[in-house]
């Protein structure tokens, strides 16, 4: 009998408890138990970065570990992004850029870009460039999606900007 | 691509992980990051019944600056501890300086200092990096504990001086003399990828700039990460200029240089000339605008 | 002025000026449900009682089976079924040609599984199904396959010299040998007072989809249904009941969604025929996945050729006559649509040019590597870098210009329509139907800046800077007919069903622009349905960019067709959506083949210590007619010149002599990433709406790829002008650089100046 265990994650805020074999990777894991195949098998040793999820927040590969080394951590994939019948930010800028052709690589890419965002906030061309050079795209030529990532930075920190005019103490007009 | 069977053990402490490594024997690997383990297992290259993963030892992961300059690095440190962190960034530029050059950003979330070197990658990094740093790595096993020099550790392709029993727990870095210069140059054929060549150097410099010792290191040529003796003694006790460093450049070390479908030994062998030129000027500062 | 058209569009953005949906960029309906993780891809169907098959593949390049003993394999737990060519049978058919049946090719067909000999690494010998993948890999483990070893041929030359034979039986290793050409080339270069002639050499390499191949197939008694399919399941549904001796009607292929076509997926494999016989045999649903390292030895490769090519020219630049020989490597079998890329290679190599005498040999070889395929401009990209580079080559020979010789031998739009012969044995006589080339060639150097970039060698902080120039013509809107069927519902929706396939080009989306212009409605009006043969009555697929010229062709006719009926019902006094659905079936038969067209431009920077090129800008130009939606178009030019950027210079499968595939997995295949390439500059024009089809349009799916092997060896040969480098062979991979500086230094041909 191949060793078996019951394997418990938390994914996307909730917990998944299963019985499987111990070799079962994350990657597996998650579309086979948990049912969510927004996160895809590309290569299986490392290299195409469709798999990617995030492990407490940063980018992981799911084929690179395996589902019983994962138990302690918060798994996040790309149906945790946004609550259903809904897009995120990152999201809506991918599709207004024409970001995703076969929609394969987009998951893994959706992962990475959001854990970059949160980490670098604004980052220049070369920083995205960097940070997705991880996860293949053959259809889109990786432009559109640099153009998305870009474009979803900028929007927020406009948005931050206008938050913080709004709430910044008055210093001129009623206040005196 | 799918492992073979196996069980993962998850000890929480140095002693347990070493009683299950002598327990298991040959049966068992160690698996920190796994982000080199883990395509050899899909690929069944390897199929080890047992894994016994360190991710639980808590204790094996952390930066730590001590008293006398010098840094202790846990062996579970990931990547991207190394590249955050701003004691790396003041006290070991070097590895701050490399650490981009290290797989993707998903890889070093993941991948450990420990893992990498005991992987012994020819090209990877990290063991350039101990060896142009001096470093000395901290094993344990049942019989206790020593260290050894990066210089001794290193003996091959995915070879090393680790013995079975044994485990990487710390890396020592040394503290960096003052004004010691240091470059670190490498060519991948993708960004990312392992270099087909790369340089780490550092050179300890009077304060007038005359070096005064030197370690430059070639990776991703040979079988495993090396110092070019010959290379270093033609730079030590000049004072360099763009002319002396390409002086010195006939002294370079002969080197064995791998053959593969990447890249020719005659090619890498180009590469490192170039490259060592080029990391020597980069270190002293003269202006060399081609980065690779 | 608007501000800068990041898409650098010009005209297109105009169409929603009039107020039509086809023109306009209009974001995909499609996207939403790859954006949240929703799509269903072939891994993603799932049954209950599914079960796992994996394929034990060939180890040798050639070995005769002396035994192979799978009692360990049969006996694991969780096994299901272990099956060899013992239990298949040897009597069930080879898989046939579906495209390009050249002379002699159907001696070499596949069969579904190895019987006697193995020919390729990677050739599938036996089937495990089992509860799980894991499992079944286990068992392909335990499986003893005893091979004795035969000489493996693994080149185009020794396979000619036909000392090992890949089939003994057939008694050679050329499988087809033509000759093709127009006018009198002989003449021509007898009378010529310059030729150049140079090997040239395309590698091997492939489409490598995100998505691996895969299917689900379920024999439920009497049905077979197979999930998965996609590119042209008609055919493979006729193809399947044929081997099985069952109607077409007893078996339905269903598209699901579809990580990346590029040609290689949606063909009939041996894993298409022995999934569902697994099925038949278990009475099961049974999955097959690919895995990436048998994705890359066992799927179709693509653009191994070679090709002497020589070059008559006028000390002008006028370009005289063209002639060559040109052969590939075809693998070990001849598969459905193996002489696909040797033929079109031979009637693009005289390109966009006025080249009225032309002669070609024709060549195709049989060899001890995975059978090969299509792949985005088959036969277009290997053509258009020879003829591009002894273009280039010649013109440094006389001192010319290379951008005035291209000007001075472009075929000039009054001369269209421009009768290009009878160059495919399997097809009659051709022409060029319309197109302004020199437009584009002015409009891509206008577009990158040419007159102000440096170049031929220009040294900036260390770099040697070169442009480079590539022209192409190609053709799309192949496979001859189309059918699409829309229905008006009485809530007032309408479903499109039409018989192409999508892999990811948006055809959802363009399809319900192009019926939403002729219905008067909204796009959210429309659900599209494709793919699949429950759908209409026959499809012709999608390959050679056809989906849009005739399938959308096809399905403006039905909405036409549909509004008929309706402005007729209104008439009638009726108000609002019909009371019952009313349904349009329409077929539309194409006239031929359309031409798009353009010109590449490419600015490098090579390092010539490391031979480390520098792509920095990059101009992708194609007229194709009429642009359905600029977003997606664009999608389309930016992806292909990307891929065929990373083409030239990383991807490449490698053999060792013994004929072991040495790209195995995507450490040593590489392709472009992020960091790698530069933002291309896609530029569609729409100066030549094709008069074939009721859309004007011409295929925007394969041009951004075909003359990217050009442009980029020009330019690195521009770059590195003062070496000399005769950059025949690709790709452009840093070993080959440093190789061919090595050469130059050593022959003294290397500038002094610098290191």
């Amino acid at each position: 009998m191949n060793p078996t265990r019951e394997i418990t994650l938390r994914v996307n805020g909730n917990t998944v408890r299963a019985v499987c074999e111990t070799r079962i990777t994350l990657l597996d894991f998650l579309r086979d138990q948990a049912g969510l195949t927004g996160t895809h098998a590309g290569c299986e040793h490392g290299v195409c970065g469709a798999c990617t999820v995030q492990l407490d927040g940063e980018s992981v590969r799911s084929c690179l570990l395996f589902a019983a080394q994962v138990s302690t951590g918060e798994i996040t994939t790309v149906e945790g992004l946004a609550p259903a019948g809904s897009l995120t930010d990152l999201q809506r800028a991918f599709r207004r850029h024409h970001a995703l052709q076969c929609g394969f690589c987009t998951p893994g890419m959706l992962m990475t870009a959001d854990a970059l965002l949160r980490e670098s906030p604004n980052p220049d061309e070369a920083a995205v460039r960097a940070a997705l050079s991880g996860n293949l795209c053959r259809c889109t030529g990786y432009q559109p999606i640099i153009e998305a990532v870009l474009d979803c930075a900028e929007s927020r920190a406009e948005a931050t900007l206008r938050a913080d005019q709004r709430h910044a103490p008055t210093t001129s007009g009623g206040a005196a | 691509m799918k492992p073979a069977p196996l069980d993962i053990l998850a000890p929480t402490s140095v002693a347990h992980a070493l009683s299950l490594l002598v327990e298991h024997g040959d049966q068992a690997r160690l698996i920190a990051g796994g982000q080199s383990l883990m395509p050899i297992l899909a690929m069944r290259l390897a199929a080890p019944a047992i894994l016994i993963d360190l991710n639980g030892i808590g204790a094996l992961r952390g930066i730590h600056a001590q008293a006398d300059g010098s840094v202790i690095i846990g062996a579970l440190s990931r990547h991207r501890d190394l590249e955050r962190s701003d004691l790396v960034a003041e006290r070991l530029p070097l590895i701050a300086a490399a650490m981009p050059w290290v797989a993707h950003v998903q890889i070093r979330n993941r991948g450990t200092i420990g893992g990498s070197l005991a992987h012994a990658d020819p090209a990877a990094e990290l063991p350039a990096l101990c060896l142009a740093l001096g470093a000395t790595l901290e094993l344990h096993s049942p019989r206790g504990a020593r260290h050894v020099a990066a210089a001794d550790f290193f003996q091959g392709v995915f070879a090393t001086e680790r013995a079975d029993d044994e485990m990487i727990t710390a890396v020592h870095l040394p503290a960096a003399s003052p004004g010691q210069r240091w470059a670190f140059i490498e060519l991948a054929r993708r960004h990312g990828d392992f270099a087909l060549c790369g340089i780490a150097l550092t050179a300890d410099c009077s304060p007038i700039g005359q070096v005064l010792g030197a370690r430059i290191v070639v990776f991703g040529v040979s079988d495993c990460a090396q110092r070019l003796p010959q290379l270093e003694a033609a730079i030590v006790g000049t004072t360099p200029t763009p002319t002396s460093i390409d002086q010195a450049m006939p002294a370079l070390d002969q080197v064995e240089a791998r053959s593969d479908h990447h890249a020719s030994s005659e090619y890498r062998l180009e590469l490192l000339a170039t490259l060592a030129r080029r990391a020597l000027r980069q270190a002293f500062g003269f202006d060399e605008r081609i980065a690779p | 002025m608007n501000a800068p058209d990041r898409t650098g569009l010009g005209n297109a953005f105009e169409a929603t000026a009039s107020g039509t949906l086809t023109g306009a960029p209009i974001e995909r309906v499609e996207d939403e449900r790859f954006l949240t993780g929703a799509g269903c891809f072939t891994d993603d169907v799932r049954f209950e009682g599914m079960v796992h098959a994996a394929i034990l593949r060939s180890s040798h390049a050639h070995a005769r089976i002396r035994g192979i003993d799978c009692s360990a394999a049969r006996a694991l737990p969780g096994v299901l079924l272990v099956a060899t060519a013992a239990e298949i049978g040897h009597a069930h058919k080879p898989i046939p040609i579906r495209l390009a049946p050249l002379p002699g090719l159907d001696r070499f067909l596949q069969p579904t599984i190895a019987a006697d000999e193995v020919r390729y690494v990677g050739e599938p010998v036996a089937i495990v199904v089992a509860t799980s993948r894991y499992i079944a890999e286990d068992a392909l483990d335990l499986i003893e396959t005893d091979y004795e070893e035969l000489p493996a041929v693994t080149g185009i030359e020794q396979s000619i010299a036909g000392a090992a034979l890949v089939h003994a039986s057939v008694g050679t290793n050329v499988a087809t040998q033509y000759p093709v050409g127009r006018g009198d080339a002989e003449q021509a270069f007898a009378s010529a007072p310059y030729t150049r002639r140079e090997r040239f050499r395309c590698h091997r390499h492939t489409g490598a989809p995100m998505e691996t191949r895969g299917l689900v197939a379920e024999w439920n008694g009497s049905l077979m249904r197979v999930w998965g399919a996609t590119k042209v399941p008609f055919f493979n549904r006729g193809l399947l009941a044929s081997m099985f001796d069952l109607p077409e009607t007893a078996v339905d292929m269903i598209e699901t969604d579809i990580g990346g076509g590029f040609g290689i997926r949606g063909e009939f494999y041996p894993e298409d025929f022995l999934v569902p016989w697994a099925s038949m045999q278990l009475g099961r649903p049974v999955k097959w996945i690919e895995d990436r390292r048998e994705h890359l030895m066992a799927a179709n490769h693509a653009r191994e050729t070679e090709c002497e090519l020589e070059i008559a020219m006028d000390h002008d630049g006028t370009i005289r006559g063209l002639r060559g020989r040109a052969m590939a490597d075809l693998g070990a079998y001849v598969r459905t649509g193996g002489g696909v890329a040797i033929s079109r290679l031979a009637q693009y190599l005289p390109g966009p040019y006025r080249i009225t005498d032309f002669a070609c040999e024709v060549m195709a070889v049989i060899t001890n590597k995975t059978p090969v395929g299509t792949f985005r401009g088959p036969g277009r990209y290997e053509a258009n870098f020879f003829r591009e580079r002894l273009l280039d080559l010649a013109c440094a020979d006389l001192g010319l210009d290379p951008v005035a010789v291209r000007e001075k031998n472009l075929i000039a739009k009054h001369e269209m329509p421009w009768p290009i012969g009878r160059l495919v044995p399997t097809e009659g006589e051709g022409a060029y139907d319309v197109g302004d080339f020199h437009s584009g060639l002015h409009k891509a150097l206008a577009a990158i800046g040419y007159e102000r970039l440096p170049r031929g060698g220009t040294r900036i902080d260390g770099w040697l800077h070169g442009v480079g120039v590539a022209c192409f013509v190609e053709s799309s809107g192949g496979g001859k007919s189309e059918n699409a069927r829309i229905i008006a519902r009485t809530d007032g929706s309408f479903d499109i069903y039409s018989g192409v396939s999508t892999m990811g080009q948006g055809h959802e989306t363009v399809f319900a622009q192009i019926a939403g212009d002729e219905l008067g409605v909204p796009l959210d009006a429309f659900r599209v349905h494709h793919g699949s043969t429950a759908h209409v009555d026959y499809g012709w697929g999608t390959f050679h960019s056809r989906a849009i010229v005739v399938g959308g062709s096809a399905v403006k006719l039905a909405a036409a067709q549909l509004r008929e009926q309706l402005d007729a019902l209104a008439a009638t006094g009726h108000v609002g959506a019909p009371a019952e659905d009313i349904e349009v079936k329409l077929r539309y038969d194409t006239r031929g083949p359309t031409y798009s067209y353009g010109t590449h431009v490419a600015h490098v920077a090579v390092d010539p210590e490391t031979a480390r090129v520098k792509v920095l800008a990059y101009v992708a130009l194609e007229d194709v007619g009429r642009v359905m939606n600029p977003l997606l178009a664009h999608g389309q030019a930016v992806g292909g010149a990307v891929q065929g950027i990373g083409a030239t210079f990383l991807d490449e499968l490698r053999y060792d002599e013994a004929g072991q595939l040495l790209s195995g997995s995507y450490a040593d295949y590489l392709m472009a990433t992020s960091t790698e390439v530069p933002a291309v500059q896609a530029v569609l024009l729409e100066e030549s709406p094709s008069p074939s089809n009721p859309l004007g349009a011409k295929g925007a799916g394969e041009g951004g790829i075909v003359a990217t092997g050009g442009a980029l060896a020009n330019a690195v040969g521009d770059a590195l002008a003062g070496y000399r480098l005769p950059l025949t062979t690709l790709p452009l991979s840093l070993d080959n650089l440093a190789r061919a500086l090595r050469q130059a230094r050593a022959a003294g041909n290397a500038p002094q100046a610098g290191h």
